[in-house]
């Protein structure tokens, strides 16, 4: 697995906590950050930053490689990946 | 209040309206303990699935529960956590399904 994973998750959120768990199954390492723990003006870059990658903002987002999923989907997740 | 206390009062308020709790209790105990993190660090019961702003007049359509969970339980059986859902979602007689953000982009970026 080379492609870069990345997660945006709220720490109270359960399908980000679900995916988190997801991605530990598969053994995939990944960065992530917990956006809602941030302080203000970090939290709005942070979501500035998804806002310039996907159309929505609901998380958690997953930035696989080039692919960006909103939400937790196990298949697309594992699509992507390549598994 | 414990998961426990808050399930059963919000039970008692909802169900009336036609507002069911997921039948999965694992997953609700777990949306009700986020909820209450919530309230202790926001002053209100902000949905634990979207980014607060700590703004209570901003926030005031995520308050759970949302101002989206109507059209959301119409169309899907179930809101957008899975925290409420329809007899019909619960009976399995919908499929789960992902529910799209129906929360205006704007209000993502908070109040400024």
């Amino acid at each position: 697995m080379d492609k870069k994973v990345k997660l945006y998750a709220l720490s109270t959120c359960i399908y980000c906590q679900n995916t988190k768990a997801f991605l530990k199954d598969l053994q995939v390492e990944y960065d992530s950050v917990e956006v809602d723990l941030l302080e203000k003006d970090q939290k709005l870059a942070v979501v500035r930053e998804i806002h310039k990658i996907t159309p929505t903002v609901a998380f958690p987002v997953i930035v696989i490689g080039e692919k960006v999923i909103t939400g937790y989907r196990p298949d697309e997740i594992k699509k992507a990946l390549g598994l | 209040m414990n998961t426990d206390q808050l399930y059963d009062s919000l039970r008692k308020l909802q169900e009336p309206k036609g507002y069911y709790f997921n039948k999965d209790r694992q997953h609700v105990d777990r949306l009700l303990n986020s909820l209450m993190v919530n309230k202790e660090r926001y002053g209100y019961m902000a949905c634990p699935c979207r980014l607060a702003a700590n703004d209570r007049e901003w926030d005031r359509d995520i308050f759970c529960p949302c101002v989206y969970r109507e059209p959301d339980v119409k169309e899907f059986g179930r809101c957008y956590c899975g925290l409420y859902v329809s007899t019909d979602w619960n009976a399995g007689r919908i499929a789960d399904q992902y529910v799209p953000e129906r929360r205006p982009m704007e209000k993502m970026f908070g109040p400024g």
